[in-house]
């Protein structure tokens, strides 16, 4: 019957003071806060609103990474989610993985699991990507639903109002689809003391990517440092981008 | 202990034995996951609000009610009932997180908890638990706990209120003080002589609804801290209640009195540790942020001594109130480690609230900052609930016990 997958992301906590690593690879985030990136609140929060008002049967959370993200699933299933699927991914590999490895994963899982809607937030507060969603849909070929800020089932159609540059605006689209969430979707609840006691018995699935079919991330090439516009369009014209 | 494991596994609930020493060092998974719910809680929704609260001797109702549906208003009564179910581990915790936000807040939850709750759901029968605990799980509403009087706070055993049978119903007479929660209580757990031959064994509890044809409040105290709660005596002038209104046996209200304060001397301790980590929080905070002689006067040893020695009050008073949480769940005996927890935890409220308003120096002196709300918060943490000579005089009881041949 009706499955909404969410994917929930394991980011270092907004209130945090970033710190960037002495040798400058990276941040620190060894010992740091992380929590669920807040963008995921929300949809997460709209998926057990959906599942409240009875349009869907069940909410499983999904969430790739190393160990430490099944905090972020438990999390999600404490606000309502029924089950979790936790996408092992750990060490370089994690580190390497950026939204298109993401967007495969979670592709093959809502052709696996069969789901009606995938909800995601609309960027990660680390990343700021903001691809993933789109990239989903475009691989499943199916249709967006993105910065939505008021999301309704109308029978086998979404309506999203979305927020964009200009303003509103409505677009009704069928499912299955992928949705990605915008600031004033809702106000996530705080998990209670008693649905965090149920959480632990909630299942959470572990799998590799390999499972679901997608390989390793590439090696991301090294980039060129370029002086002047002119230098720029020189060089792509020189390697045949344009 | 396999078996005992898996079921306190099954249960959720922290098992004492081989758990408890490694559980000191980290917390189970739900109790760290509860905290961190607690935590968000009260860093989005208390802190913005706690100093107006202060100010304006606000009772949070609104948040009261937000953490009843969040479970925070009756963590350690069975689902059955409509708590949280948990241990008094998580309890501990949830009252430590949300003082953090606001002391007078965390000092309602608490007083709800453990003095309210408390005594019913430990001594009453199935009706009166269904009658006296389910309404005040939500939040909607809340108890109080009426021992002390104006002429006996420490000295709980001569208490001269009196209650005497009449017909059906008892009838209650005398006036109770220093009661937290009476102005926004629906409901009070209150102690009455039944026989005064009999001193302290005959000394009974009682339920009585408020309001109540009888019950009156005396003026709110205008308290130095935790002033969004509200103090106030309780007059009884016959006031009737039916008979079956008697919590416990008839004489057992002394001992029904001091288990509760037991527990809740643990409530107490969580909520004077989030006071002391709060002013803990803002002076080293403002350690960082603030210059003088060319730097953050985080780099001078006499703020590190401070701060370090904040940190350490703090920890070893966290450590000793977990143990005697862990111990009640264990249904080991717990008193002395309780009394500890609440002396070792006021102790360092007071203690850091003053170290954190020295640290800030003037800006710790005026209300822009809140370490100054710390510090009056703290104070009451050595009082109420047991003074800290009465914890003292419980402490060296039961060493002594132990030590006698």
């Amino acid at each position: 019957m009706s499955r909404v997958l969410v994917g929930v992301k394991r980011v270092i906590d907004y209130a945090v003071k970033i710190r960037v690593k002495p040798d400058h690879s990276g941040v620190v985030t060894d010992g740091v806060k992380h929590s669920m990136n807040p963008f995921c609140e929300i949809a997460v929060e709209e998926a057990v609103k959906l599942k409240e008002k009875k349009f869907i049967k069940e909410v499983v959370a999904v969430s790739c990474g190393p160990t430490q993200v099944t905090e972020t699933i438990r999390t999600a299933l404490a606000m309502g989610c029924d089950r979790g699927i936790h996408v092992e991914v750990s060490g370089k590999d994690y580190e390497a993985m950026g939204p298109l490895q993401i967007s495969k994963i979670f592709a093959a899982l809502a052709k696996k699991e069969e789901a009606s809607l995938v909800i995601l937030g609309k960027q990660a507060i680390d990343d700021d990507c903001n691809q993933t969603g789109q990239m989903t849909a475009a691989l499943l070929d199916w249709p967006q639903g993105t910065f939505a800020s008021e999301v309704t089932i109308d029978g086998e159609k979404v309506k999203v109002v979305r927020e964009i540059d200009g303003g509103l605006e409505t677009i009704k689209i069928s499912m299955p689809a992928v949705l990605t969430a915008d600031l004033r979707l809702n106000t996530p609840r705080y998990a209670t003391l008693p649905n965090i006691m149920k959480a632990k018995k909630k299942k959470i699935a572990n799998m590799k990517p390999a499972d679901l079919g997608v390989d390793e991330p590439p090696t991301r090439l090294a980039g060129v440092k370029v002086e002047t516009v002119d230098d720029l369009v020189a060089k792509l014209k020189a390697n045949g981008t344009i | 202990m396999a078996a005992l494991f898996k079921a306190g596994k099954a249960l959720g609930l922290c098992v004492s034995g081989c758990r408890s020493l490694s559980s000191l060092a980290e917390l189970p998974e739900m109790h760290q996951m509860m905290r961190q719910t607690c935590r968000d809680y009260a860093d989005r929704e208390l802190g913005p609000i706690a100093g107006k609260l202060d100010k304006e001797h606000l009772f949070p109702a609104q948040q009261v009610r937000e953490l009843g549906a969040m479970g925070v208003m009756a963590v350690e009564v069975p689902e059955a009932l409509g708590g949280a179910g948990m241990d008094y581990l998580a309890y501990s915790l949830a009252v430590e997180e949300i003082s953090r936000g606001c002391g007078s807040t965390g000092c309602v939850v608490s007083v709800n908890n453990s003095l309210y709750i408390g005594p019913i759901l430990k001594f009453g029968t199935q009706k009166q638990k269904e009658q006296w605990i389910t309404p005040f799980t939500t939040g909607e509403k809340v108890g109080c706990f009426a021992l002390s009087e104006p002429g006996n706070g420490s000295d709980a055993g001569a208490a001269s209120t009196l209650a005497r049978q009449e017909g059906e119903e008892w009838v209650l007479n005398g006036t109770k003080a220093w009661i937290t929660n009476s102005w926004d209580a629906s409901a009070t757990v209150i102690f009455a002589t039944t026989d005064k031959s009999l001193k302290h064994k005959g000394i009974s509890a009682f339920l009585v609804p408020m309001p109540h044809p009888g019950l009156s409040l005396g003026k709110k105290e205008d308290k130095l801290g935790i002033r969004a709660t509200s103090t106030a005596n309780l007059i009884l002038e016959d006031c009737k209640i039916p008979l079956g209104n008697m919590l416990g046996s008839r004489g057992s209200g002394f001992k029904i009195a001091m288990q509760t304060l037991d527990s809740g001397r643990i409530g107490i301790a969580s909520q004077a540790l989030g006071i002391a980590q709060a002013a803990l929080d803002c002076a080293a905070d403002y350690a960082h942020k603030r210059t003088a002689f060319g730097a953050p006067i985080g780099k001078l040893q006499a703020v590190q001594f401070k701060l370090a020695d904040m940190a350490v009050a703090v920890e070893s008073a966290r450590l000793l109130t977990w143990k005697a949480a862990m111990l009640k769940d264990a249904k080991k005996p717990f008193t002395k480690e309780a009394a500890m927890a609440k002396l070792a935890a006021s102790e360092a409220a007071t203690f850091c609230g003053h170290q954190s308003i020295q640290v800030l120096g003037g800006m710790g002196y005026v209300t822009d900052m809140p370490a100054e709300r710390h510090y009056r918060d703290a104070r009451i943490t050595e009082i109420y609930e047991g003074t800290s000579e009465i914890q003292r005089l419980v402490i060296a009881g039961q060493l002594l016990k132990e030590y006698a041949s």
